[in-house]
């Protein structure tokens, strides 16, 4: 790591000393603000996102909104460093992440639950629990994380040791979910958490994105295509079309406005 | 019958060094999906460090301690300096590059030590122990099984029950989600190359002292022993190691003890051979984890 990615590593938070790395284990984190500035990126040649300027407010959920291959993803694959970002800025919290390594993100609490429920399919459910725990609790503290997550998806009690290979569609899903908040990320981000699941379990994913916001002050970013669903808990909408923010509104109108829903989100 | 017993009876001791050896190929394959070619000649390195300090010290136990760090530093620099640049894009380029490792390795030691073998005393008698008049196993293969079983024992505490453990799992199986939840993939990969270069350089060490003596090529037929064993065990697999290796062992022992030691490297590739047309995997390979 460079001189100066290490200076802004330690800007979001990664800790100087043994002490300092304890006390930011213990702090209780609530959410932090998110803000893209012009941000473009893509795989070479093309851009797929074009000076995308999104801000997200600490404690509240914004819905990225848009069809198959508007961005969503690549957006969320910047943020989380998995994807360079060509131009622009991301900003957490209040420091540019550029400099900033994928793993550094996730530690200074920028969860992300990626496309399609990467569980780890070869661990079992108590194991992937403990990979999303470990660089924030240890021993018993991170046993009682653990629990803390099987309070919230109920149904993973039972699968505990069963391996991440023979969990059903929505069982990875809450997986997926509950592995990036048990360390208690200040936001989380999210692509298509409702893809092909069944509208019950769906629901439950929405419930517990709304808990986390209203009792933690969680920033959540969401990627959906089911419009309805996301709009049901966000504060906020975002559109993107082909690269480019097309509509940027409270949720509430784009909930509520069908002519504005009809322009931009064809329905 | 009593010459069968033997037979079998070494050819475990034989296997467990094999399993040790071929361990260390399967964990730098799930750490880095390369198989370490050089493992072989990195182990020699160690091995001749051992011989080294036993030779200064006049301990046997303070050589095998310096063999385990020294198997440890060959990983972190041969990961470190040479194969991190290998491209993934094509699988070849970490086994040529490995094999370039081995010229480079073999060649320094015999500019460094000459060609000729040195004997290597074995810290236990050789003679095997007579059980109700049968030959059996001798103190020094007594040794090997214990140290084999117990170092197997501990790395898989090591997997199974530390953090260490679990994001070394993790980090192999899925290096990008790893790293969205924080690990340091990099590191948990250079720490699968220090681990098993340290394993290897243990097995190359508990080997020589049974052949004729430590020369840059002393691994070679471990390695492909053990290679066969990591390709019978299935690459992936910890416990297909260590069966395979004992099979392996066996058959050798067998082989040898009835048809002769020159027919033993061929039993050994037929078995290669017949593997790969059967089950290209290996016969434990965790097919249905791989494909989910």
């Amino acid at each position: 790591m460079s001189a100066r990615a290490e200076t802004s590593a330690r800007a979001v938070g990664a800790p100087r000393t043994a002490r300092d790395a304890r006390a930011l284990r213990t702090a209780e984190r609530t959410g932090a603000e998110l803000h893209l500035d012009g941000l473009t990126a893509g795989y070479g040649g093309a851009p797929v996102l074009r000076g995308v300027d999104v801000r997200v407010p600490a404690g509240t959920i914004l819905a990225l909104l848009g069809a198959n291959g508007a961005g969503k993803t690549t957006l969320l694959r910047s943020v989380s460093g998995l994807m360079p970002a060509a131009s622009g800025r991301i900003v957490f919290d209040g420091v540019d992440l550029a400099e900033v390594s994928v793993e550094d993100r996730a530690r200074a609490g920028l969860a992300q639950v990626p496309e399609g429920r990467s569980v780890v399919a070869e661990l079992t459910v108590d194991e992937n629990l403990r990979l999303g725990g470990l660089q924030r609790f240890r021993g018993r503290r991170l046993t009682a994380a653990v629990d803390g997550i099987y309070d919230l998806f109920e149904p993973l009690v039972r699968r505990r040791r069963a391996a991440g290979h023979q969990l059903s569609g929505g069982e990875r899903q809450m997986l997926a979910l509950g592995r990036a908040i048990i360390a208690e990320p200040r936001v989380l981000l999210l692509d298509e958490p409702s893809l092909g699941l069944a509208p019950r379990v769906v629901a439950q994913i929405m419930a517990v994105l709304r808990t986390l916001r209203d009792e933690r002050g969680l920033t959540v970013l969401l990627a959906e295509q089911n419009v309805t669903s996301a709009l049901a808990v966000a504060d906020h909408g975002v559109v993107l079309n082909l690269g480019e923010v097309v509509a940027d509104r409270p949720a509430e109108d784009l909930r509520t406005d069908s002519a504005l829903r009809h322009a931009y989100l064809g329905f | 019958m009593d010459r069968l017993l033997f037979l079998l009876a070494t050819g475990l001791a034989r296997g467990a060094i094999f399993a040790l050896f071929a361990l260390a190929l399967v964990l730098i394959w799930r750490a880095a999906r390369v198989v370490n070619f050089a493992q072989g000649a990195m182990a020699v390195v160690a091995t001749y460090v051992a011989f080294a300090v036993t030779g200064l010290t006049g301990s046997y136990w303070i050589g095998l301690a310096s063999a385990l760090v020294a198997g440890g530093l060959m990983g972190l620099v041969v990961e470190r300096g040479v194969m991190r640049f290998a491209t993934h894009a094509s699988p070849l380029s970490g086994v040529i590059i490995a094999i370039g490792v081995v010229m480079v390795l073999q060649s320094a030691l015999g500019i460094a030590f000459g060609p000729n073998a040195r004997p290597m005393e074995a810290p236990f008698p050789e003679t095997p122990i007579l059980l109700g008049g049968v030959p059996v196993l001798s103190p020094y293969d007594l040794f090997v099984l214990v140290v084999a079983v117990g170092l197997m024992g501990l790395l898989a505490l090591l997997f199974t029950r530390t953090s260490l453990g679990l994001q070394l799992r993790a980090s192999a199986f899925a290096p990008e989600v790893s790293r969205l939840l924080g690990v340091r993939v990099a590191r948990m990969v250079t720490a699968g190359w220090v681990l098993a270069s340290a394993v290897g350089a243990l097995a190359a060490l508990l080997l020589v002292p049974t052949e004729l003596g430590l020369n840059p090529h002393s691994a070679d037929m471990l390695f492909v022993s053990a290679f066969t064993v990591a390709v019978v065990g299935g690459l992936d697999s910890p416990p297909g190691a260590l069966i395979g290796g004992l099979g392996v062992g066996v058959l050798i022992s067998l082989v040898t003890g009835y048809l002769g030691a020159t027919v033993a490297p061929i039993a050994v590739l037929v078995l290669l051979v017949a593997v790969l047309l059967v089950r290209p995997g290996g016969l434990f390979a965790a097919t249905e984890a791989r494909t989910a």
